[in-house]
């Protein structure tokens, strides 16, 4: 599903964020992307979504070569993606049906089906009796999970989430990873940067360290990409 | 036959999603009234202005549209001629092949339709003597109506030593037509620049409503909404504001013309002229319209190419 290629990113003023990351995950699999911050942990989901373009090096999503997608056809690759952020990026303006609709109306869907796919969405994170709620008045685990229903509303392949459980209590925290495992569990590619490493061990999925920028542990099962990644690491 | 079903309801859906972006657009303006109604009504007075100084001239250029063909030749006599003089020259005048009639306007003639037309009839009083000369007003033949034939015959009719002074009133007109002429490329170079003017109010408005819904851009990018699905609501927002301004700029004009239509009914009435005011007409309203609504198009447009593009998600 995601294949890293020798990937090297350098920011304008010389600050090299990833140096040299092989990685590959298979479809279907969930994996942590732990580190101190500044390890690079945003960074490689940023390359995934295409927020950022890699200095160097091939990543591959899906089958598809990210350096041969122009600008405009980029909205194209995010609809396979659904992003999680830590601050969940929610509009304060509609209602949480509204916030959860938006991909679907992104993508042409009909009005039924958004109806249909929405209530689907926020039953699967257990607030459809607040769709019509202002997110203001949510507490902060219920806008993550408004946030988290948004990003599963339109069922992307891959899943990307960055500290989601980051301003969360512990209770909450693991809440909201067992409901990751969920869509794990029917399919969806799940990729988590966090640093919370007790939770990460009690959820029990492979773990990718990273520390300036490098890989320093690839937990992942063996793959050709993880093993070269291996190699390099002991070399 | 299950596929273009399903290709049907996806231009329905296509359509539904247009109609549900305009009318949440308006929705917006109609959320901060005072803000819309200073930034349509800066709009309107913009059109209004050119459309108010073109008509204006389609007015005047239909007064004088009837002037064009009948040149006359006034030939002012010196002030010493007499009356019986100036009669005999009038007769002699008229077996000239190039003349068709020739009217005599005496002294007292004159005063009376120059008190009538200029409204100066009281200074007048204060005059001991009438200064007014005799004048005889020429026809030419309408074959000679042609500017080289008719300048040989001023030429001709000015030598003569009673004829103080021989004017082609023709020529009063062309330099009318040439003012004319001036005042539509005015109104051409005005026009201009308020739609410029426009376009960039349209313009500045849309930026500030980028920048307000910044974070709902930035969302929107992140999710997969193409550069056509974030412009929409922006160009809608412009082409409203084209809407609204143009039926704003049309009604300034009606009651323009409304205040108008009075006095220049009694002036018309004052020149004994069935004079009627032309007013904006079916074709030229939906002119106006049509272009307030590009203008808001076209602002909207350079807006959200120059602003659009600064906004990326990090």
């Amino acid at each position: 599903m995601i294949h890293f290629d020798n990937i090297c990113k350098r920011y304008p003023g010389g600050h090299e964020a990833l140096s040299q990351i092989n990685l590959r995950l298979e479809k279907g699999q969930m994996a942590f992307l732990t580190g101190h911050s500044g390890a690079g942990k945003s960074t490689l989901l940023k390359l995934i979504a295409m927020i950022e373009r890699p200095t160097r090096g091939q990543i591959f999503l899906d089958g598809v070569n990210l350096n041969n997608i122009s600008n405009n056809k980029i909205p194209y690759i995010r609809r396979n993606i659904g992003i999680i952020f830590q601050n969940h990026h929610l509009l304060y303006d509609r209602p949480v049906f509204d916030n959860v609709a938006m991909p679907l109306i992104i993508q042409g869907y009909r009005r039924q089906e958004i109806h249909k796919r929405v209530r689907a969405a926020l039953n699967q994170v257990g607030l459809l009796s607040k769709e019509k709620a202002a997110p203001i008045t949510l507490s902060g685990g219920e806008q993550q999970r408004v946030g988290i229903a948004r990003a599963i509303v339109h069922k992307p392949l891959l899943l990307l989430a960055d500290e989601p459980t980051g301003n969360l209590d512990p209770d909450l925290s693991r809440e909201i990873m067992q409901l990751f495992s969920r869509f794990n569990q029917v399919g969806t590619t799940v990729l988590i940067a966090s640093h919370d490493l007790d939770l990460i061990e009690q959820i029990g999925s492979p773990m990718i360290s990273l520390q300036d920028g490098k890989i320093i542990d690839n937990g992942l099962p063996f793959s050709v990409g993880n093993q070269q990644a291996m190699a390099e690491k002991n070399a | 036959m299950r596929n273009t079903s399903h290709k049907n309801s996806r231009i329905r859906s296509y359509f539904a999603h247009h109609m549900r972006v305009s009318l949440a657009s308006l929705g917006r303006l109609y959320a901060q009234p005072v803000a819309t109604a200073m930034t349509a009504a800066v709009i309107a007075i913009a059109l209004a202005l050119p459309v108010g100084l073109y008509i204006a001239l389609e007015n005047v250029s239909q007064i004088s549209s009837g002037w064009d063909g009948s040149t006359q030749i006034s030939l002012f006599l010196d002030s010493r001629v007499s009356k019986a003089e100036a009669q005999k020259l009038q007769q002699r005048l008229e077996k000239h092949k190039d003349i068709r009639k020739i009217e005599l306007i005496d002294k007292e003639q004159g005063l009376t339709q120059f008190k009538e037309v200029s409204g100066f009839g009281d200074a007048l009083k204060h005059l001991d003597e009438n200064p007014l000369p005799i004048v005889l007003v020429v026809q030419p033949e309408t074959g000679v109506n042609q500017p080289d034939i008719t300048g040989r015959l001023v030429r001709e009719l000015g030598k003569n030593k009673q004829v103080e002074l021989a004017q082609l009133d023709v020529q009063w007109v062309k330099r009318l037509y040439t003012f004319l002429e001036i005042a539509h490329r005015s109104i051409w170079v005005i026009s201009s620049m308020l739609a410029i003017a426009v376009l960039l109010v349209i313009g500045n408005t849309i930026r500030l409503d980028i920048q307000n819904r910044r974070e709902e851009i930035e969302v929107a990018k992140l999710i997969g909404a193409s550069d056509a699905f974030i412009r929409r609501p922006f160009l809608y927002t412009g082409l409203w504001y084209g809407i609204i301004g143009g039926a704003l700029a049309w009604i300034i004009t009606l009651i323009s013309l409304f205040m108008m239509k009075q006095p220049i009914h009694k002036l018309a009435l004052l020149y004994h002229s069935d004079f009627r005011l032309i007013g904006l007409g079916t074709d030229n309203t939906l002119l106006l319209i049509l272009i307030s609504c590009s203008l808001g198009l076209i602002g909207s447009w350079i807006a959200v190419s120059r602003h659009l593009k600064d906004i990326e998600p990090s």
